[in-house]
């Protein structure tokens, strides 16, 4: 049963990786805006030039 | 105003979806209803930004023509203030921009590189309406760049207080932090803890310290760092002598930490870890909660929000913009038609007619004649004029209300029902505790011990500090879907107390377009057409409302048409001289003083006069019917008295409508209404309400555009929802109806607990599920009643 000591921490470190990732995104200002993102996504490329009614 | 029987064809602007009243503007057969609609959608089309249209129908906003002057940007100081960086070859600005609204504005400004290359880059926050632009500095001055967003519709707002930068120091980034590590030692712990609950094997011992200390790690950094705040705030209030609800929770923390501590390190049992990770991490959730920001909203705007950054100096050596705080007594400046006067001032040279109604609240422009003193925040609506300056920018007389004592101390207390609850709970809570350690000193020393721990964690009132959050921030979510803009959620518990009502006329309670047009006199069907043919050439508000009332297709070419601002319009028609515009204009006397009257003269013959009064908004006089019912009702205005008996029949409490009250009187009105022991509500709209609406119990801010400039203030209320005031107020003291019952209910958990507690019988167990249980039965409780209140009051 001593691989207990050995998973824990393995799942524990996995945790810190975690939140550690989490850190860097806030940092990046990855959270600051959840709005536009979405919206920018759905502008094609291209459209022709007459416009859709 | 009722339609007409003749059929008439609606054009829309293509532009900005606007009626076309006048149908001259015609490019690649589409139709717009200015020239500046038609010149964006030149530009866009010379640049195959037509895409620009396909998104939305109509996604443009109407252009004002404001003539504003960019000069002062190329003051490299001026400019460098500005910046966010700049280097050699590039420079990156942030600016605001109000008329961001649609995912059309979205995809054009990140496409601006398609203008003019020498843009590198911009990127847009929808929510914030804010654009950060990469441009190369070489290739374009920054002049050149605002002029070109302006071109297009996009004119950035850039005044004296910042906006932009005071947005972007407000953030929460340090509170998710904290939640995000409390959550994960939550998470953790929890883990390690179900083996102990579930009960372990004997060969499975030896993993309990182990288990112990482990969980002993996760919690050092919740109670160090994600429930600092706690233990900072207790002290705090402590010192001020205030018991509020930080203090138990922090004893709650502490006690549960020594507690685990002891019962690890000594290995009699396995501590509350798990309860103490739980307990911070959803105290920190209602914190998060409970801050809600409205990214495109600012409570806290004063003056400089609504003055420029520069002004323009005349030196012997010419014109020349300086920033506004080198502006110095004696110097000489210019202002241009439609610029705000940012100090107080002597008129020197020019005809000033001068727009003060944001300041006094007084809806007619006034006149100065040279050498008088002209006080800052005025609008000059007449063509440039010469000052001198007389008081720096932030001794004038409009600044000066900013230096009362309203101001001073920023932070109106708020007494809120957990203060009030909190500092009862904390002495029966202390009392209970000592009560029970005393008692069972005398039987069990050790259970005296463990009675005095498990009272202070049972109790921590994790549940009681929820259920305002949770409401409160519910209540908000439903007010802002309504578009009524809080600042912060004690202010929906001020609400609830509100039994006193002041309003500011101008602005406040008239609708921001149309007017009750009345004619004094007789218009023959061809005087009319000829009025019309006359006002359809003027850009003038009334004169356009004036074409619109007159609703006549037909018209007549005008020759030698002239408009004198500030004064009329004049034009001749089938031979026939029209003279439209003010008594001085037409040289009679005038009838009445009131401010929107405009007289007709036709050929040499006078025909009468139209009188323009504004609107009401819809449905006021119910409005005040319905709160009058229950609240003291009072009326302000900076204006004259000439609209009171128009007033009265929907505002019949004619001992509290005062007119011609000054900035200050307000204030000292409110004042004086508070010493009754009132709690008043003031809603305003200009800065000649701002000391007001500082001074009073809750001061909102009525606006029809929230882009606009608003006065600082505790709520901001969208023209548009203004008739659901009393639902609002009822909807508040529903809200702390909620807040009682869900008080109620976890004091019912606190007792169920103490029962348990006083015996010195708890178990980490038994702490581990009513503490998640209660906070659960709370935020659900808290959001489905106050939903099924807001569907009550029809406000969802």
């Amino acid at each position: 049963m001593n691989i207990l000591y050995f998973l824990i921490g393995c799942s524990v470190l996995l945790a810190l990786i975690f939140l550690m990732a989490f850190f860097w995104a806030m940092k990046n200002g990855q959270n600051d805006d959840t709005y536009t993102p979405g919206v920018r996504i759905l502008f094609d490329d291209d459209i022709p030039e007459n416009p859709k009614k | 105003m009722n339609t007409q029987d003749e059929p008439k064809v609606l054009t829309l602007c293509y532009h900005c979806g606007n009626d076309c009243d006048t149908e001259q503007y015609h490019y690649e057969d589409k139709n717009f209803c200015c020239v500046g609609c038609q010149s964006v959608y030149k530009i866009l089309s010379e640049n195959q930004l037509c895409n620009y249209y396909a998104y939305n129908d109509t996604p443009g906003k109407t252009q004002n023509e404001t003539a504003s002057h960019y000069d002062y940007l190329d003051e490299p100081k001026i400019a460098a203030s500005l910046l966010d960086y700049s280097d050699d070859s590039i420079s990156i600005i942030t600016l605001y921009i109000p008329a961001i609204h649609c995912s059309s504005c979205l995809w054009l400004l990140e496409h601006l590189y398609k203008i003019n290359n020498s843009i590198v880059n911009s990127r847009i926050d929808f929510l914030k309406k804010q654009v950060v632009v990469t441009f190369k500095n070489k290739e374009m001055s920054l002049r050149e760049l605002i002029i070109m967003l302006s071109s297009i519709g996009y004119e950035p707002l850039i005044s004296l207080q910042d906006v932009v930068k005071e947005q972007n120091k407000v953030s929460d980034r340090d509170l998710i932090k904290k939640i995000a590590v409390a959550g994960f030692c939550f998470g953790n712990v929890m883990l390690l803890s179900f083996p102990e609950y579930f009960g372990l094997a004997t060969f499975e011992e030896q993993f309990k310290s182990f288990f112990g200390w482990l969980n002993l790690i996760f919690a050092l950094p919740v109670v160090i760092y994600s429930g600092r705040d706690y233990f900072i705030s207790a002290w705090k209030n402590l010192r001020n002598k205030v018991l509020n609800l930080d203090f138990p929770l922090a004893l709650g923390i502490a006690i549960m930490f020594i507690r685990s501590v002891y019962e690890i390190v000594s290995g009699t049992g396995a501590g509350f870890v798990d309860t103490l990770c739980g307990l911070v991490f959803f105290l920190l959730i209602g914190k998060w909660v409970q801050q809600r920001t409205y990214h495109h909203l600012s409570f806290e705007r004063d003056y400089r929000s609504y003055f420029p950054v520069a002004v323009t100096l005349i030196e012997e050596a010419g014109e020349k913009p300086i920033p506004m705080d080198e502006l110095k007594v004696g110097d000489r400046i210019l202002i241009r038609n439609n610029e705000v006067i940012p100090a107080d001032t002597i008129l020197m040279k020019g005809d000033a007619v001068i727009d003060f109604s944001f300041v006094t609240g007084e809806s007619a422009p006034v006149q100065k004649v040279l050498g008088e003193v002209v006080y800052a925040g005025g609008r000059q609506i007449n063509q440039a004029i010469e000052l001198e300056v007389i008081k720096p920018v932030s001794q004038s007389y409009l600044t000066s209300l900013w230096n009362n004592e309203a101001f001073e101390n920023k932070k109106k207390k708020i007494d809120t029902f957990s203060d009030t609850v909190s500092r009862y709970f904390s002495v029966v809570l202390l009392i209970i505790a000592f009560g029970s350690a005393g008692y069972w000193m005398f039987f069990d020393t050790a259970r005296a011990w463990q009675s005095f721990t498990a009272v202070l964690i049972i109790a921590c009132p994790c549940a009681l500090a929820l259920s305002s959050p949770f409401t409160l921030s519910a209540v908000l979510s439903i007010f802002d879907k309504n578009k009524f803009y809080l600042k912060n959620t004690a202010v929906v518990e001020q609400l609830a107390r509100i039994n006193t009502l002041v309003f500011d006329k101008t602005g406040t309670i008239t609708a921001p377009e149309g007017f009750r047009i009345s004619f004094e006199g007789d218009l023959s069907y061809e005087d009319q057409c000829l009025i019309s043919s006359v006002a359809r050439n003027s850009g003038h508000p009334l004169s356009r409302e004036l074409v619109k009332w007159i609703k006549i297709s037909e018209y007549f070419p005008v020759s030698e048409y002239q408009e004198i601002p500030g004064k009329g319009i004049q034009g001749m028609v089938r031979n026939k001289l029209v003279k439209i515009g003010s008594a001085s204009f037409l040289n009679i006397q005038s009838v009445n003083k009131d401010t929107g009257t405009v007289y007709i003269q036709i050929g040499d013959h006078y025909a009468g006069y139209f009188s323009f009064r504004q609107k009401w908004r819809n449905g006021l006089k119910e409005l005040f019917a319905k709160l009058g019912n229950k609240l003291n009702m009072h009326l302000l205005s900076g204006d004259q008295d000439s609209e009171k008996e128009f007033l009265i029949p929907s505002f019949p409490w004619v001992e509290n409508m005062h007119f011609r009250q000054s900035p200050q009187d307000k204030l000292d009105y409110i004042q004086n209404l508070q010493k009754d022991n009132k709690k008043v509500m003031m809603l305003g709209d200009g800065l000649n309400d701002a000391g007001a609406l500082k001074q009073s119990d809750l001061g909102i801010a009525v606006t029809d555009n929230i882009n606009n400039f608003s006065p600082g203030c505790d709520a901001i209320l969208d023209g548009a929802g203004f008739e659901k005031l009393p639902q609002f107020i009822h909807q508040a003291k529903d809200a702390v109806k909620v807040i009682h019952m869900s008080f109620g209910i976890s004091l019912t958990y606190n007792v169920v607990g103490l029962y348990f507690a006083v015996q010195g019988l708890l178990s980490p167990l038994f702490a581990a599920i009513l503490m998640p249980l209660s906070t659960v039965t709370i935020i659900s409780f808290t959001s489905i009643a106050t939903h099924l209140y807001a569907r009550k009051n029809k406000l969802i």
